[in-house]
């Protein structure tokens, strides 16, 4: 079996675009991706797409180029990047092809994610879930993180740490959203939208676009003198029993979410365990989330994150970095792109090109975990 | 004087003196869901018979819905002038865990395995000048 390196990157900013349409912004990551590999858009032999609600990136080719190449759709909620970058590399691993592109966009409106498709059978009446005041998903997040805070014993003053920590390493990264540092006090009095959780503690819905151009690991050579490769990458659903967003029910037994599954998975896959990682991009939908999903990755035990916020652990400086680019928080969630940004920021700084934001401990593995509705995540693993 | 109807008959019965919440059983194995489903996620099994779901139970984890929710789907009123943030959560009732709203919306009365009970709650009046309602959980200890 192929191994897969990853040879060129390239963004659109994230935030907000007047007059730019996310598939634009999609096709601007995609040459900047090209140009950083040193091709053309002809050298592409393939790729994969993922965008929520920007079009059907196959489109983009009559933007890019008409060569004919495979372009193949993917879609999966937050892990929709996870699942273009997975897809990907399985072509290049089976041996299909030597050279392709994963790249992600979109555009939302303002204000939170709403379904429009009724999540429950509607037989003989309205559409009671949505309908009641519920399916909403600030609400599930809030639930699963004021549970876990009380088992656990985390402060609120934790999930206020996480979200300045966010804004503060949005501030000093050029492709952010939002890039003013807010201070913990900020956070904590910004409005309450969903208890524990306060407006500056969510991610709200963006802008952007991420591409990577991918290659057989042993031409990586031709393309770049930093190459970084991909030593796992994989995607899991949920099981019986886990609390997941959306649902109006659960079962009495409780089972591990599906960012448990894909995090042993992928450690598994690239034989390294959670210590051996030098800087992690979690998914941070809201400030909560980052909390729970250290422990879910492996990072540490639960209820260990109250301490390690307090000494700066995860800080830029610290002994694990994570979110090192402000994550979701700070860069908001253009769902196709969201999870390819991890995986851009983990190429900057395992090459050491992070700049004002570049981790200091000379990072040789790095980490990245999407999850999202309807209980699915994507984990890689990348090392120079 | 108004009548209540119920937002979904099929998810929720208010024809008796008390509310009552239809689940669903899987005949082959026994789980319980909530609303029926035509197939268990459990098992795979097939067979569902519809049950009614006990009516009290302990709070599994809440929190407080903090600005209008969107509308739709949301058939209550979501002017911002006028809206009152309201409490969701989940009640472990004996057969399994519902999500649902909460009467109580003040996070200081609110905690993990406190006793609630099912009610229901107003979302709007109908044409016919009826009460369209949801269910929802109440504290125990506050009466009903």
């Amino acid at each position: 079996m192929n191994e897969v390196a990853i040879v060129g990157i390239g963004m659109h900013p994230f935030g907000r675009h007047e007059g730019v349409t996310g598939m634009e912004q999609g096709a601007i990551a995609a040459r900047a991706a090209c140009k950083d590999a040193g091709i053309s858009w002809h050298d592409v032999q393939f790729a994969v797409g993922g965008s929520h609600e920007s079009g059907k990136p196959d489109r983009m080719v009559s933007m890019l180029g008409l060569t004919g190449l495979q372009f193949t759709n993917v879609s999966n909620g937050c892990a929709t990047g996870g699942t273009a970058l997975s897809t990907a590399c399985n072509a290049i691993m089976a041996g299909m092809y030597d050279v392709g592109v994963a790249l992600g966009f979109d555009k939302h409106p303002r204000g939170a994610f709403a379904s429009n498709e009724p999540v429950h059978p509607v037989d003989g009446g309205l559409d009671w879930y949505g309908g009641s005041g519920m399916a909403i998903n600030p609400q599930f997040f809030a639930m699963k993180i004021n549970r876990y805070m009380t088992k656990h014993n985390i402060s609120q003053r934790s999930l206020a740490r996480v979200a300045a920590k966010a804004t503060r390493n949005g501030a000093i990264n050029p492709m952010a959203w939002r890039k003013k540092a807010f201070s913990e006090e900020e956070v904590l009095q910004s409005q309450m939208l969903a208890y524990p959780l306060t407006q500056y503690m969510f991610c709200s819905p963006g802008e952007g676009g991420v591409a990577l151009v991918l290659c057989r690991a042993d031409l990586a050579h031709k393309f770049t003198s930093k190459p970084i490769y991909v030593r796992s990458a994989v995607m899991r659903s949920r099981r019986f029993g886990s609390f997941e967003v959306k649902t109006s029910w659960l079962p009495p037994e409780e089972e591990v979410g599906p960012t448990v599954d894909a995090s042993k998975a992928a450690f598994e896959q690239a034989g390294i365990g959670p210590e051996d990682v030098d800087v992690a991009q979690l998914q941070d939908t809201e400030s909560g989330a980052e909390i729970m999903h250290m422990a879910e990755n492996g990072f540490c035990e639960d209820g260990e994150q109250e301490h390690m916020l307090e000494r700066g652990e995860t800080e830029i400086n610290g002994r694990l970095p994570v979110n090192t680019d402000g994550g979701c928080i700070a860069n908001g969630e253009p769902i196709g792109a969201s999870g390819l940004r991890q995986i851009y920021e983990n190429v900057l700084q395992l090459r050491g090109d992070a700049g004002q934001r570049q981790v200091q401990n000379d990072p040789k593995v790095a980490y990245t975990h999407v999850y999202g509705s309807p209980g699915i995540s994507g984990v890689t693993i990348l090392s120079r | 004087m108004a009548q209540q109807v119920s937002v979904n008959e099929f998810v929720l019965d208010v024809s008796g003196d008390q509310p009552v919440l239809m689940g669903g059983r899987c005949e082959a194995c026994g789980n319980v869901t909530f609303p029926v489903l035509q197939g268990c996620p459990k098992c795979t099994g097939t067979d569902i018979e519809r049950v009614p779901l006990g009516r009290e139970g302990t709070l599994w984890a809440w929190t407080v819905q903090g600005f209008p929710p969107k509308s739709p789907p949301y058939l209550g009123s979501n002017d911002p002038a006028t809206f009152e943030p309201f409490g969701v959560g989940y009640v472990a009732l004996p057969e399994v865990i519902v999500e649902g709203r909460l009467t109580e919306a003040e996070p200081a009365k609110l905690k993990e395995g406190m006793p609630m009970r099912l009610t229901v709650e107003k979302l709007f009046d109908n044409e016919d000048g009826d009460e369209v309602v949801t269910f929802a959980f109440a504290p125990m200890d506050a009466g009903e």
